[in-house]
């Protein structure tokens, strides 16, 4: 592995508290994932990947923005690997480069309607920009 | 009893019957909500990276506020809940973190102290739901209630530790108090698609049908919540069921609704 | 003074490579005591114990230092060829110069220098060596099996095979445990009632065996070859000894809704009840928690029905005296609980079953005549989805389920889903499975089966959520080779869930200050060496209470228990290990520290008379360590505060001597 990939791939297992390593590759995750059929990579694939250091795809994949954070890989994974967390580590990678904000303020108009909760905008923001 | 409260800023706003009703049933209930000074939004979602300090700070200054007070922290919304929760949680078992967060804020070091509630606990916990049983005056009999928890109030579970995040109880026994009658179904805790129903309504859309659905072939005549953002999707999906705030079947059945409405 | 003789062995090259063994032959022979020192190429051969038997004649040796290997290895050789040449064996010394040092050691001179420090505190403790003769306890020729399973079954009818009595105690009313539950068994297929009801028949039948069933070990006392064991028999309400198992009883009594353990609660008994056709004892027992006679003293029909007379309502819990050789532990597993994995629905729908419940289901004698029907509605299932792992192979923090593999799943799971396409071709199967672990004689050929003859779906991936709805089971599941979610409409939803050890066995292991893994399976002797010994001596192991097992490898371990008891009981009388705790008793204050460490309850308090400096005399409590049950750890002597406990052959005074010599 490449000294650059090597130092990615110990930034996001150190933001994240995940250890890959843990994993037993069940596919609970992806099993019990709603977002799955959005996702290009799934959540196993995630962890697979973040192992092996192919971290590249992952960074410049929308699957990113389609994780919901619903913590339901977190909590059913028999081995405690918590995917959901290397998934944002990952995306906070990603949006934290100048320029990489998944969402603009110019953007938000366009998605909103009358009954619209200020918590899901607050929530898109965190999650897509820095 | 006093506690202190935290609103949110969608209970401010496009939420503000969540707030009124879960503030009028308290005080029937001898719970008086005080307001925080103050507060600043929660930011709707927990940042779980444990390199992100700025975007927890709002929830670090409610606990602290609650602490000088001596008083548990409570809120109704399932993700000021959630964020208010894990923040905590993190001030108590991660110590760089709570020395960075410490080390900005400066003044009284802060290390988890405050208890923090959701509301339903607060019932539960605290008040009891013998004692909402005892204060029902307008009991909700013969209503089909589906409780609808989506993924923030129980998980992680871990850190949440409201209920078996798998098979909860907390809102069943609270329409069991009221009256009305539960409708257990396996989808209430999945998630209603979330803040992605901002770039992708269509895939909300979907979540929120299956949720919708598995609770009306249970027999629910009308879906409860406590989230904003849940009950937007699952209205969104546009069927007849029925979506209310948990707030609002209670004020109902402890008869302050119309007060209420009329304030 | 003793006259020393030290020995060097050179191990071929293994210890020669790395010491200079002469050089070490030579330093030792200026030792304290040391009266000849050679060295030899192989100490351990014929030629290298004649040097040493040699030596101890011609030198009149009192005692012998061997640098050699670990004592485990050839401890027991020298000391027989010091007995061969009439020297007390316990005057032998081994220093570890090979292990501990050759092999660890990469240049000579450090090699040397630390075999000749190791030599040196060999020879100081000979130096403070005395003659130790073992003691002798005779052996009641008698042994208890806890648990009547399979796996207490073949170890009962092993030992009494043997001519050995046997008692088998059962807390369930009758033996049989977990396969008589079974409907088939892999990787044959064959019955397992047809198996497992002719050998609980050769139990009853036995002349050498009584079970007693429905029955508890309340406390065990004494120690190998002399165990007192008090049994605490149940009120079944029944004289045993008059009932027929006619049944009549259990047809008439008017309370029928008690669920039905024998069926996983899937169909009620009767509040008197015999758990199935083929029980042993056939006999019918009351369940005080449901019966109205014993409740409120309103029914009564049972005494009049029964023509043997047998009901007997005043019975009262009866405690047994019984002295026992050995006890073999055979206390089994019991699936773990489902409640913290309801992600598959198992507390939310009754289609969603264990497989323990699914092998009821496809029972002749289980609550559906052996058809395969649902539970929730009593349809035909078309499509069943098995789920492997639930709860097995979990991270400990994960705080849910059990960290191993629980072993038996996978073969039955594949055995499953064989009967059921056998039976319905027309049912699709889909297993769920991480691995596919068979490594059994047959076993794999027998999963292959599954899949190419019978055409199961084995689809390696996980379930992620169960969701009734309607009178489907929406599951939700990972194909991880096809990369994609799957959504699969099933009528029934089977979790091969976890096994663990009964919830028995660790107030059972307190009792017999046996030990336990965290897991509390019971922990072996050694895990290759001695697996079905417990380390306490005297306790011996059968069946899955020491890990998850199968029947096959059940029975060998139960057969393997029952050599070892046999080999036990055979014995006359048993020879102690010498090296064990004494207690200087106008030391001992009489605290109780050291019988609280005793990890095999080998030290009692007593009172008594001592003669004081003034001739008076006065009663103290002292220690008193039992030779036949003290193994030797020496837990006691280093937590006695008043260092009145010592221990023969490694006396504080020895192991001080030691060290001084290796620091010096």
């Amino acid at each position: 592995m490449s000294s650059n990939k090597k130092f990615l791939q110990e930034e996001l297992t150190r933001m994240s508290g995940v250890n890959p390593k843990k994993c037993m590759k069940c596919g609970k995750c992806s099993g019990t994932c709603p977002a799955y059929d959005e996702m290009e990579y799934h959540p196993h694939q995630f962890v697979s990947m973040v192992e092996s250091g192919d971290i590249e795809p992952l960074l410049n994949s929308k699957s990113l923005y389609r994780c919901l954070t619903c913590f339901a890989c977190v909590d059913r994974c028999p081995r405690g690997v918590e995917p959901a967390k290397l998934v944002e580590a990952v995306r906070l990678v990603a949006v934290r480069k100048q320029g990489a904000n998944h969402m603009t303020a110019n953007d938000v108009p366009a998605m909103l309607d009358d009954d619209i909760p200020q918590q899901a905008i607050v929530s898109a923001f965190r999650k897509y920009t820095k | 009893m006093k506690v202190s409260y935290f609103p949110g800023c969608t209970l401010k706003n496009k939420a503000k019957d969540l707030d009124l009703y879960a503030r009028r049933s308290a005080e029937v209930l001898g719970v008086t909500l005080e307001e925080i000074e103050n507060w600043q939004c929660c930011g709707g979602v927990f940042t779980t990276s444990n390199d992100e300090v700025a975007t927890k700070l709002s929830s670090v200054r409610a606990l602290k506020e609650a602490a000088a007070k001596g008083q548990p922290l409570v809120s109704v919304c399932s993700a000021c809940h959630n964020v208010i929760k894990q923040t905590n949680h993190a001030m108590q078992n991660d110590a760089f973190f709570a020395s960075k967060v410490n080390n900005y804020m400066g003044q009284e070091p802060y290390a988890g102290e405050t208890t923090v509630y959701h509301y339903l606990e607060l019932l539960r916990d605290v008040v009891g739901y013998d004692q909402v049983k005892a204060k029902v005056v307008n009991p909700l009999a013969g209503k089909k209630i589906a409780a609808y928890y989506g993924c923030l109030l129980l998980r992680p579970n871990s850190t949440m530790q409201m209920d078996d995040p798998e098979n909860p109880t907390i809102m069943e026994d609270l329409i069991k108090a009221m009256g009305a009658e539960p409708v257990v179904y396996a989808r209430r805790n999945e998630c209603c698609g979330g803040y992605v129903t901002m770039e992708n309504p269509e895939f909300a859309k979907r979540k929120s049908l299956d949720i919708i659905e598995n609770a009306k072939a249970a027999g629910a005549e009308v879906l409860v919540t406590a989230c904003p953002l849940c009950r937007y999707n699952l209205q969104k999906a546009g069927t007849d069921m029925p979506v209310v705030y948990i707030t609002e079947l209670l004020a109902e059945a402890l008869g302050v609704k119309e007060v209420t409405n009329e304030q | 003074m003793q006259r020393i003789g030290v020995f060097v062995c050179w191990c071929g090259s293994n210890i020669a490579a790395t010491v200079d063994v002469e050089a070490v032959s030579e330093a030792l022979k200026l030792e304290p005591g040391v009266v000849f020192s050679t060295n030899y190429q192989y100490m351990c051969s014929q030629a290298g114990q004649n040097i040493i038997k040699d030596a101890i004649a011609e030198h009149k040796l009192t005692g012998i230092v061997v640098c050699s290997c670990s004592p485990r290895m050839h401890e027991a050789t020298f000391r027989k060829t010091a007995a061969a040449a009439g020297l007390n064996p316990y005057m032998v010394e081994i220093a570890n110069i090979r292990e501990q040092c050759s092999w660890v050691h990469k240049d000579v001179p450090t090699g040397t220098e630390k075999a000749i420090i190791l030599g040196k505190a060999a020879v100081a403790k000979v130096n403070l060596n005395a003659p130790l003769i073992p003691g002798e306890t005779p052996v009641t020729k008698r042994a208890l099996v806890i648990g009547g399973g399979i796996a207490g079954i073949q170890t009962a009818l092993d030992i009494a095979d043997a001519g050995f009595p046997v008692d088998i105690v059962e807390k369930k009313p009758t033996i049989g445990g977990k396969m008589s539950q079974l409907d088939k068994t892999f990787p044959t297929l064959d019955c397992a009632a047809c198996i497992l009801t002719p050998k609980m028949v050769d139990v009853a039948q036995h002349e050498n065996i009584r079970i007693f069933s429905y029955s508890e070990v309340e406390d065990v006392k004494g120690f190998v070859g002399n165990f007192d064991v008090t049994i605490k028999k149940h009120a079944r309400y029944v004289n045993e000894a008059a009932c027929t198992g006619c049944g009549a009883c259990t047809e008439k009594c008017p309370q029928k809704k008690v669920p039905n353990e024998f069926n996983l609660g899937m169909d009620n008994r009767r509040a008197i009840y015999i758990p199935f056709a083929q029980a042993v004892p056939k006999v019918a027992t009351i369940d005080p928690n449901y019966c109205n006679m014993l409740k409120n003293g309103k029914c009564g029909v049972c005494a009049k029905v029964c023509a043997a007379g047998a009901i007997d309502y005043t019975q009262k819990d009866e405690y047994i005296q019984e002295k026992y050789g050995a006890i073999v532990v055979a206390t089994g597993f019991n699936p773990i609980s489902m409640d913290k994995f309801d992600e598959f629905a198992y507390n939310q729908s009754k289609d969603v079953i264990t497989s323990l419940e699914f092998e009821r289901l496809t029972n002749a004698a289980g609550p559906t005549a052996g058809k395969l029907l649902r539970p929730s509605d009593g349809k035909h299932p078309h499509t069943i989805v098995f789920v492997q792992c639930v709860g097995s192979r979990c991270d400990a923090k994960a705080e849910k389920g059990k960290e191993y593999c629980s072993k038996i799943c996978c073969m039955y799971t594949a055995k499953h889903a064989m009967l059921v396409k056998d039976k319905y071709p027309d049912v699709d199967v889909y297993v769920f499975y991480i691995d596919v672990r068979t490594p059994g004689k047959n076993f794999d050929e027998f999963y292959r089966r599954a899949v190419e003859e019978y055409g199961v779906h084995y689809v390696k991936g996980m379930v992620g959520k169960v969701v009734p709805e309607g009178d489907v089971l929406k599951v939700q599941a990972s194909d991880l080779i096809a990369n994609k979610q799957l959504h699969i409409d099933a009528d029934l939803v089977v979790l091969a869930a976890a096994i663990e050890p009964d919830k028995s066995a660790r107030p059972l292991a307190t009792k017999l200050t046996a030990s336990m893994d965290t897991n509390d399976f019971f922990t072996e002797a050694h895990p290759k060496l001695r697996p079905v010994e417990s380390p306490t001596a005297g306790v011996f192991l059968s069946g899955a209470c020491q890990g998850p097992k199968d029947i096959p490898e059940t029975v060998s371990q139960a057969g393997a228990a029952a050599s070892k008891v046999i080999g036990l009981l055979a014995k006359d009388k048993l020879t102690g290990n010498p090296c064990i705790a004494h207690s200087d008793e106008m030391m001992c204050n009489g605290c109780s520290t050291c019988e609280r460490v005793c990890p095999y309850g080998a030290i009692t308090y007593m009172d008594k008379e001592f003669r004081m400096p003034d001739r008076t005399t006065a009663i103290r409590r002292v220690a008193s360590v039992n030779p036949a049950v003290c193994q030797g750890c020496g837990a006691c002597t280093v937590a006695c505060p008043s260092g009145a406990m010592n221990l023969r052959g490694f006396s504080t005074q020895q192991i001080m001597a030691e060290v001084d010599a290796i620091c010096k």
